[in-house]
Order: C-alpha cells, then sequence, then structure tokens
C-alpha cells in the first residue's frame, strides 16, 4: 500500500442559512457534506460521483483547504491541516492543486497564458532552475500546447486548449495531489477524451494522485481506481472500481448505474430503475437514509436509524455501503419504476 | 433576406411525402468578423411517430437547423436557402403570420436549460395556459384546467397547487417537465427537443427521456432530439443525424450508425466515450485536433484537418472537393472512402477496444 | 411582507438616528452662538446665560440631543420664543417659526416638484426607450439614442431660464412657474409646475431612455423570450408581456439610488424658479447658518429618501416574483 496522502475523517461542512424578522440570524444550515471519511493515497485517483448539490465541490474545496470545515479532520501526510492557517498552510499549498470545471472562467482573461501558469510559482515564490518562462514551456508542452503560445491570451484557445492551461497551471508547483471538480464536463466528448487522456498520462509518468470529481459515472470508472459514491453531503458507497461498478449494494449506485445512457443497441438489456424526483433539498435532508425519500426499499428503519458505513457480508475489502437493505450483488437487477408519469 | 428556391408555387401541395423534410438548408450569419456557415446544404425527413436524433459536437450547427425550422432565426442578420416542407407547408417562405399560428401548436420545441427558458415573472400555469388560449382561442379558466391536466400528465404531484407556482419554486427536473408540458399543450406534431436533458441530472435525464418516449407512443408525436450524447440516442431515438460542421456526415437508423458507423467523425464520436464496460487501462481514441472555424471552413471535406485516412481516399480529392451524403436515402454518409474500406478501418478503431 | 416591512422600518430609524445625531453633532459644534444675536447690541452677560438657558444651550451636547430628539415625540417649550408641539424639530432662530411648522409649509411644492418629475422621468424615459428598443437599428431608434445623449449633457440652471424666456416670456404658451396648492385648483397646480416638471426631468429622462433600450435589447434576447416566441406569442406579446417585465427590474431598482439625485436636482431647480420649497428653505438656513433648520431640513430629507426606498423595494418584490420579502 503506498503512503496516504489525504485522509478525511468526518469531515463536514455546514454552510449558515440566515433569515428572521428583525435581526437576521442563523435559521438553518445546508447540510453540504456531512460526516464523510475518505483517504487517497499517493499515486492513486479516486473518482467521486453525485449528483449535482450533493456535496462534491464542496468535499474537494474543503480537501484543498480552500474552505474550512465546520466539524472532523482534514489530514495531510498525517498532518492535520483541518483549522490551519495560511501561514501554516504555505508549505502545503505547492503540493495539493485544483484543477476546475470551467475553462472559460476560471483563467483570467487578461491575463497571458505564460502570466497564468506562472502565477502559482510567483505567488509561492519559487524559481525553478533555468527560470519561470523555461519551466512554463516545459508544462505547456506536457499538456500537449505549443511552448510559443507563452504570450497568447486565454480567448485565443478553445475550451479543451483552455481546459489544457488550467492543467498546467496545476503541474506548476509538482503537486502530489490534484483535485480536479469535473475537469471535462464542460467539453465535448473528442476534446474530453483528450483532456482525459492527459491526466491518466500525467499520472502515470508523474505519479501524481488525484481526487476526481465528476458526475459522469463512464469518465469517473475510466479514470479512477476507487470510486466514492455520495448522496445528499454523504458517501453512500465506496469501493474499488470493480466493486461498485459490477457488484454495487447500495439502491441509490444501482439506480445511478442504471441511468447511464449507453451507446450500445445490441448489449443485454440492463436493469432499469426510474427513481422518483429530485435530490431532495440539503437544508432539511431526510432522516434516516436521506436516499428513503426515493428508494424503492425503504422500509420504517430506514427513517429512523442512519445506516452506517460499513463492508456488508460478500463485499472485497474497502467496499463499504450505508444501506439497511443493500441489493445483492450484480447489476443484473429488476425493473424499478417508481416515476409518477411513466407508473 | 430570405432566399427561396422552390419547385412549384409557395404553399401549394406537393404529393405525399415524408411529414418532415429539409432539403438543402442553408443557414449563414452575417457577424462582424464575416459571414458563418452555420448550416451548409443540409438535408433529412422525419416521419410520423418517429424519433431522429441529432449529434454532433457544440458549434455544428444542430440548434442553428432547428431554429430555422420554428423560423426563430433573426431575419436582420441571418441568410436562409433551401427548404423545409412539413406535410404541405413550405416554412422558409411561410409568412410571419402562418408561423406564428404553426409555432407552439403544430411545432413546438422545449430547450436546454429549462430555469432560463421558462419566464420567471409568470407563473407555470399561465405560461401553459397562454399557449393554449392562444392557439385554441381557450378561455382564461379553460387554459387553467388544461395547464392542471398537462402538469398533471408529465408527472407533476398536486398539479392544482404547482400550476400557481412560478418557474424558481420549482426543482430542475420539474421545471423541464413543465418545459414538456408546456410544449405538449395544444398536441404538436413535431416537438423539437434541443438537448433536454443536458441540465440535468442522470436519474433525472433518464426519467425525462423515458417520459418523451412514454408521450410520443400516446400521440404519435414527431420527435427531433439534439444531443452531443451518443447514448441518449441509443436509447430513444429510431434515426440518428450525425453533423459536422453545418453538414450531415452520416445519417441512419439507430442501429445502423451505432452498430456499423461509416463515417471517421462517427468513429472517433464512438471511441472517444468510455463506457461502462469497456477496458479501463487502455487510452481513449478522441478525434484529434479542434472543431473547424465556421467563417472559413476547410476546402473539401470539412472533416479533413482531423481525419486519419484523407489520403486513403484518393490524392486530394478530401482536399479540394466536398463531399455529399450518398446514398440519398437509408443509411448514409459524406465520406469518399470505399464501403470495404470503411468496414476494414471501423473493424480496427472502434472494434479494438470492445 | 410583515417581517419585511417591521425590519425594514427599524432599519431605517436606525439609520435616521445616526444620521440625525452626526448632523447633529458637526452643526452644534460649530463655534457660533445663536444666543448671542438675541441678546441685542448692549449684552449683558446674566441676560445671555438666561437665554441659552431658555434655549436648552447651556447644556452638554448629548442632552441637547436628547431633548432635541425627545422633542419630536412630546414636543418642547422655549420659555420665551413659545411653545413648540410635537413633533418638534427645534426653533428657528433666523424664522422665529418652529421648524417642522416652515418645513410642513414648504413640503407640498417640493413633494409635488419631486413626484411630478418623477412621473415625467418614467414614462417617457421609458416609452422612448421602449420605442428605441423596438426599432433597434433604425431611424427611431438613432433619434432617440442621440436626443438623450444631448438631454444628458444639458443642466438645470442653463435649461430653466432659456425655457422660461421662450415658453414663458416670448410666446407665453404656459403661465410663470409658481406653486399652487393641489387642493385649490387642480388645473392651475398642474399648468404652473409643467416648466419645472420639464427641466427637472430633462437630464434623468434621457438616462432612462438610454437603460430602458439597452435593457429590452438584453431582455429579448434571453432564453425565456426565445421560448416565447417558440410557444406561438407574436412580437408585441413578446415584447410588453415578456421582455418588459425582465427590464423594469434593473431600472427599478437605478431609481431608487437617483431618488437621492432627484431631490437634489429639485433643490437647484426651486432656486432657478423662485419656487418656496424645502430646498429654498435650505439654500436660506445655510446663509443664515439657521443650525436648527438645517438640522430639520436634513432629517426630513433623509427620512423622505429612506421611505421612497422602502416603497421602491416593495415595488421590486410586485415586479419579480423571485424576491421575497422575508
Ligand atoms: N458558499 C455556500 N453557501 C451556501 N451553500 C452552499 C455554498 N456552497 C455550496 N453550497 C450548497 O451546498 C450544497 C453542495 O454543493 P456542492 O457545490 O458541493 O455540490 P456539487 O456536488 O459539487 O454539485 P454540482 O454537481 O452541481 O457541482 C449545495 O446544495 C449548494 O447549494
Ligand atoms: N445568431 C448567430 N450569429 C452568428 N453566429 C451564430 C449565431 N447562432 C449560432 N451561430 C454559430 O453557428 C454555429 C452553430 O451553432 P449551433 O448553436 O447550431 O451549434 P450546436 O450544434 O447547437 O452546438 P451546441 O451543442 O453547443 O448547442 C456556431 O459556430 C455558432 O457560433
Ligand atoms: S437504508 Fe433503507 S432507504 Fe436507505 S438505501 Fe438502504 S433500503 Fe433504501
Ligand atoms: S472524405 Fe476524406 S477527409 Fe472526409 S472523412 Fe472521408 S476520408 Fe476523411
Ligand atoms: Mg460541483
Ligand atoms: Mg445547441
Amino acid at each position: 500500500m503506498n503512503e496516504t496522502l489525504l485522509e478525511l475523517k468526518g469531515l463536514t461542512k455546514h454552510f449558515p442559512v440566515r433569515g428572521g424578522t428583525l435581526i437576521k440570524r442563523q435559521v438553518g444550515a445546508v447540510h453540504a457534506v456531512d460526516g464523510i471519511d475518505l483517504t487517497v493515497s499517493a499515486g492513486e485517483t479516486v473518482g467521486l460521483v453525485g449528483e449535482s448539490g450533493c456535496g462534491k465541490s464542496t468535499t474537494g474545496r474543503l480537501a484543498a483547504r480552500l474552505l474550512e470545515p465546520t466539524s472532523g479532520q482534514i489530514l495531510y501526510r498525517g498532518q492535520d491541516i483541518s483549522h490551519s492557517s495560511r501561514k501554516q498552510l504555505k508549505p502545503i499549498r505547492p503540493e495539493i492543486q485544483m484543477i476546475f470545471q470551467d475553462p472559460y472562467s476560471s483563467l483570467n482573461p487578461r491575463h497571458t497564458v505564460g502570466t497564468i501558469i506562472s502565477g502559482p510559482m510567483e505567488i509561492n515564490d519559487i524559481n525553478p532552475p533555468g527560470g519561470r518562462q523555461k519551466r512554463v514551456q516545459e508544462l505547456l508542452e506536457i499538456v500537449g500546447l505549443n511552448p510559443e503560445h507563452y504570450n497568447r491570451f486565454p480567448h485565443e484557445f478553445s475550451g479543451g486548449q483552455r481546459q489544457r492551461i488550467g492543467i498546467a497551471r496545476a503541474l506548476a508547483l509538482n503537486p502530489k495531489l490534484i483535485i480536479a471538480d469535473e475537469p471535462v464536463s464542460a467539453l465535448d466528448v473528442s476534446i474530453q477524451a483528450q483532456v482525459v487522456n492527459l491526466l491518466q498520462e500525467l499520472q502515470r509518468d508523474l505519479g501524481i494522485a488525484f481526487l476526481f470529481i465528476a458526475h459522469d459515472l463512464a469518465v469517473v470508472r475510466h479514470f479512477s481506481q476507487r470510486v466514492a459514491v455520495m448522496y445528499l453531503g454523504k458517501i453512500v458507497e465506496i469501493g474499488d472500481r470493480e466493486s461498485i461498478y459490477e457488484r454495487p449494494r447500495h439502491p441509490y449506485t444501482h439506480a445511478l448505474l442504471s441511468a447511464v445512457p449507453e451507446p450500445d443497441v445490441s448489449s443485454e438489456p440492463r436493469e432499469r430503475i426510474r427513481l422518483a424526483g429530485d435530490v431532495p433539498s440539503p437544508i432539511n435532508p431526510p432522516s434516516g437514509c436521506r436516499f428513503r425519500t426515493r428508494c424503492w426499499k425503504a422500509q420504517d428503519k430506514c427513517a429512523t436509524e442512519v445506516p452506517p458505513l460499513v463492508r456488508l457480508s460478500g463485499n472485497r475489502e474497502g467496499h463499504l455501503t450505508a444501506c439497511h437493505f443493500p441489493e445483492a450483488p450484480t447489476t443484473q437487477g429488476e425493473d424499478v419504476v417508481l416515476d409518477p408519469a411513466l407508473a | 433576406m430570405t432566399t427561396v428556391s422552390w419547385s412549384g408555387e409557395p404553399g401549394t401541395s406537393r404529393g405525399p411525402g415524408p411529414f418532415l423534410s429539409v432539403r438543402d438548408l442553408s443557414v449563414e450569419f452575417s457577424t462582424e468578423d464575416g459571414i458563418v456557415h452555420a448550416v451548409d446544404g443540409l438535408s433529412f425527413d422525419l416521419e410520423k411517430g418517429t424519433t431522429l436524433g441529432i449529434v454532433g459536437e457544440s458549434g455544428s450547427g444542430k440548434s442553428v437547423t432547428n431554429l430555422a425550422i420554428l423560423g426563430l432565426h433573426d431575419p436582420a442578420h441571418t441568410k436562409i436557402s433551401g427548404e423545409i416542407w412539413l406535410e404541405d407547408q413550405e416554412l422558409i417562405s411561410a409568412g410571419s403570420g402562418t408561423m406564428e399560428k404553426l409555432r407552439g401548436n403544430r411545432i413546438a420545441m422545449i430547450f436546454q436549460d429549462p430555469l432560463t427558458a421558462l419566464s420567471p415573472f409568470h407563473t407555470i400555469g399561465r405560461q401553459i395556459g397562454e399557449v393554449y388560449r392562444k392557439h385554441k382561442g381557450a378561455s382564461k379558466k379553460e387554459a387553467r384546467e388544461r395547464a392542471i391536466e398537462m402538469l398533471r400528465r408529465v408527472g407533476i404531484p398536486q398539479p392544482e397547487t404547482r400550476v400557481d407556482h412560478y418557474p424558481h419554486e420549482f426543482s430542475g427536473g420539474m421545471r423541464q417537465r413543465a418545459m414538456i408540458a408546456m410544449a405538449l399543450v395544444c398536441d404538436p406534431d413535431l416537438l423539437i427537443a434541443d438537448e433536454p436533458t443536458t441540465a440535468l441530472d442522470v436519474t433525472v435525464q433518464a426519467q425525462i427521456l423515458d417520459l418523451l418516449k412514454e408521450l410520443q407512443q400516446q400521440f404519435g408525436t414527431a420527435i427531433i432530439l439534439i444531443t452531443h450524447d451518443l447514448g441518449v440516442v441509443a436509447g430513444t431515438a429510431d434515426n440518428v443525424l450525425v453533423m459536422y460542421a453545418g453538414r450531415a456526415a452520416e445519417r441512419g437508423t439507430v442501429r445502423e450508425v451505432l452498430r456499423e458507423p461509416r463515417h471517421p467523425y462517427t468513429w472517433g464520436l464512438l471511441s472517444s466515450m468510455p463506457r461502462l464496460n469497456s477496458p479501463v487501462d487502455v487510452p481513449l481514441k478522441p478525434v484529434r485536433g479542434t472543431p473547424p472555424s465556421l467563417l472559413n471552413p476547410p476546402p473539401g471535406c470539412p472533416f479533413h484537418p482531423r481525419c486519419d485516412y484523407a489520403e486513403l481516399a484518393g490524392p486530394e480529392l478530401c482536399f479540394t472537393q466536398r463531399p455529399s451524403i450518398s446514398p440519398e436515402t437509408g443509411h448514409g454518409d459524406a465520406c469518399y472512402l470505399t464501403l470495404e474500406q470503411k468496414r476494414d478501418l471501423r473493424t480496427a478503431t472502434t472494434e479494438d477496444r470492445a | 411582507m410583515t417581517g419585511f416591512l417591521v425590519r425594514r422600518v427599524a432599519g431605517a430609524l436606525v439609520i435616521l438616528l445616526i444620521i440625525s445625531a452626526v448632523t447633529f453633532y458637526l452643526f452644534y459644534a460649530i463655534p457660533r452662538d445663536p444666543a448671542r444675536a438675541f441678546c441685542g447690541k448692549i449684552c449683558q452677560p446674566e441676560t445671555l446665560a438666561l437665554i441659552r438657558h431658555n434655549l436648552g444651550m447651556d447644556e452638554p451636547l448629548f442632552v441637547q440631543y436628547w431633548h432635541w430628539l425627545t422633542g419630536i415625540v412630546a414636543g418642547r417649550d422655549f420659555v420665551q420664543f413659545g411653545e413648540c408641539p410635537a413633533p418638534c424639530l427645534g426653533y428657528s432662530f433666523a424664522t422665529q417659526e418652529p421648524v417642522f411648522g416652515a418645513i410642513v409649509d414648504r413640503f407640498p411644492v417640493t413633494l409635488s416638484l419631486t413626484v411630478g418629475a418623477s412621473v415625467v422621468i418614467l414614462a417617457f424615459g421609458i416609452v422612448t426607450g421602449m420605442i428605441a428598443a423596438w426599432k433597434v437599428g433604425q431611424p427611431l431608434d438613432k433619434i432617440a439614442s442621440a436626443s438623450s445623449v444631448i438631454g444628458a449633457s444639458l443642466q438645470i440652471y442653463f435649461v430653466g431660464p432659456l425655457l422660461a424666456f421662450y415658453l414663458v416670456d416670448t410666446l407665453q404658451l404656459i403661465p410663470r412657474p409658481s406653486y399652487v396648492p393641489i387642493t385649490e385648483s387642480p388645473v392651475e397646480w398642474f399648468t404652473h409646475l409643467m416648466l419645472p416638471w420639464v427641466v427637472l426631468s430633462i437630464i434623468f429622462t434621457a438616462n432612462y431612455t438610454r437603460m430602458t433600450r439597452s435593457q429590452m435589447v438584453e431582455q429579448l434576447a434571453e432564453d425565456y423570450v426565445r421560448t416565447a416566441r417558440a410557444k406561438g406569442m407574436s412580437n408585441r406579446t413578446v415584447f410588453f408581456r415578456f421582455a418588459w417585465r425582465g427590464a423594469m427590474i434593473p431600472i427599478v431598482t437605478i431609481f431608487g439610488v437617483d431618488l437621492a439625485v432627484l431631490l437634489g436636482g429639485a433643490i437647484i431647480t426651486e432656486q432657478t424658479f423662485s419656487l418656496h420649497g424645502i430646498g429654498e428653505l435650505a439654500v436660506r438656513a445655510v446663509q443664515n447658518t439657521d443650525l436648527p433648520m438645517l438640522l430639520g431640513v436634513t432629517i426630513v430629507g433623509a427620512t423622505a429618501i429612506v421611505v421612497l426606498n422602502i416603497v421602491v423595494d416593495v415595488l421590486y418584490a410586485f415586479i419579480d416574483p423571485r424576491v421575497r420579502l422575508s
């Protein structure tokens, strides 16, 4: 087993919601992330999937310590950085970098590519041998851009190329861990494939670990050795790639997998699960199991007891599921249609 | 300005043909940078009760084509030529009054982002009802009843109260359902869905696609489903049109195009998508390069700068002459390679990943 | 809604309290002794002290402020100058009258001026802006846009006398501006204020034309407007029922901000046409260093702006259902 780089323990982030008649006071909280445990080892990719608003980005930002947790711990190489000050974080910052979804807004349009990519070196006062410009040109080459584009501006590049610029910026400080928040979601399939290949290459050649956030299950499967499925601020299932995709146990994982549209017309019919409604509000998450409002297996126990994230019998080591009444370990289940319009 | 070339008098009948027939459609925008050739000589047909999936990368002209069918382009900056026949009515030459009567009534459209596509200032019920009032001359009360009925039909719980809510009080999936209700309120013959699920979560996307299929089975609506996701097409459409740089690259039934794709661009689309069952340790096979500029489309085959086989089709051919889609009907594609070459190359590119 | 109003009013009171305290401090910290003016040429120190006492000026500043505050609710008694019933904003030594009464007398003038001008600004600005947006790029649009540029560069004290000279003196189309209470004769009230309204609104109208035009053009490119077209709505419906609502939101917001400026413009206009409004009162108070009057005018002006802004917020929620007043 490789060295553990990042460890999240009972990590929680609540965003206050304010209201009140005379004086604004806190009336509730968005339970964006609610007690999650997750580790990322050196050189591995952990995928984080789940629907919009389930707390993926918040988890990513916490892990990069762009946010401070409400409770719980963030350990980076054993060191607790949950509440570290800016100064204490300084030596760690270069090692954890982020890549963002939007290749348009995450790059300053008034800066040249050179300035953008050398930004992190400047902030952290790093002078690579041979000078910053040389390093930037190396980086441009690594991400498959022409080093001569040093003096161009972001608007002169296509979406996929901009995402490469963002990746080059993240690589500037030789990070050990990259938190990639939906790095390919805004790109066209062919461009998306180019970027995924690039990330995979980087991981292989430079041994960088990734926390890879995405909502596309096929992309996550392609790139991640381990996968965590999130629902409403909690991890409902986590395990190695094969366990999650071939032998999922949590009903929500089943539903997610069965909803992925696949461009196959020939393959044997897959399990078809249609959940009703959308994800509930994270301000008032359902009691007990948070998935129970959309779960077809829910029983009374699900409303009263929070299912613990544990290894079920039949699960591989490291494959944990949070469900009182898990599914059989297969993706060949029965059709479940809860949608009122289709019933 | 609109240039029209029709055979025969405008508005005269045209013998029995396909329900919707787009012939040699071209759409050009004049912009500050020059003329954008957004759609260039596109033809396709659509039969009643079937779904045509239009796929292609961003900027390939999918939305522009469909806005042309609805006549929603700004005439001051757009030059449209070709013909669009909806049964025996030609749409490009039709007056604005005629189009107003068709829109929302016989042809309806669903847009990608239901939050911005619905008016934030009017209740859902009013937005659905006003279509019904406009086209069917219904009273306010009838329109409201109809709105409730439609909301119920698309699976919105408690439609009687929901009808008076505003879009911001709906969740993303419910908004898209409301959009569908609004599009279907006059029982249209043709429904154009422009990326109806791109802004939605996977589980909700699956609900919405099922709903569209279900409603189509009930009412026999013809659907054009625009998407950039071949997976969505596979599960929903009968026929597929693959667009590249404003032109048709390939067309055929879903089965033909997904199982025996002929155009190198279609191969590229398929091989760049990771699957739930594809091997994970081999790299994806993306189409190299970036989409072409529509201000100065490449000469010859628009795909040639990104195509690995341009040399195979014969010297210079791909670089100088524009391939058109052939054969005229059935499974066709716009590429100079021979059928044998296509079969061999396809086996080599797509199947070594499966 | 009720909660919103309660909170806003409470907030407004706090703001007014702070403004009054600061103004009070600034004004009364000026080393000038109003009591001295009452004392006459030969002033005995005892008399001066007595006058001071009667004016409440021998007390520390914060006590004076407290008296001033309580006067608003309870009224005050300025022994030798007489009673000042609640709400009492102090007593003007320069004009020898209670401040509040003086302001109440002038208030209708300024109110008529401001409200009338607002109506002109919004009506003309929005209508011409809508016309320009309807005919984007066409001659009518160009005319509307050009005139708005010209309008924006004009000044009240320049246009006022100019228009007065032509319309009142030379052509004799309208009566010389003055104030006739609306209760006396609405028609006279209207005709006599026409010119001031036009003059005061000219520079603002231009701005609103431009804003309405650009907002409408922006809204017309919005997705929901395209949806409305795709539903078969006519151009007119799209324009007036859909795009218009969206365009009004920023306009209402800006108008809330502009109100304060408008009040300032009203003061200049009053000066230009010698109308006896609050502006005139303020100017005279400055000239005479009439501190109680100045303080009163400041507070009343601030109150007006604060109240009008609450009105604008309510209006805002009325236009945009996404805004909830909670
Ligand atoms: N700064 C904030 N203040 C209040 N609520 C927030 C804040 N940031 C995020 N949230 C809320 O926290 C929840 C989780 O948000 P997060 O962005 O982590 O979700 P996500 O899984 O990344 O979703 P998506 O797939 O849409 O990016 C959401 O309900 C979001 O609205
Ligand atoms: N009004 C317009 N003026 C100028 N160019 C336009 C206009 N509308 C669209 N275009 C251009 O026409 C091309 C085709 O656009 P279209 O919206 O049809 O693409 P699309 O296939 O729908 O892509 P997406 O998947 O991103 O929606 C694009 O290059 C676009 O920039
Ligand atoms: S705990 Fe109950 S509600 Fe939750 S997923 Fe399992 S069966 Fe469903
Ligand atoms: S015509 Fe030539 S360039 Fe175009 S796709 Fe076929 S082989 Fe490639
Ligand atoms: Mg996110
Ligand atoms: Mg589009």
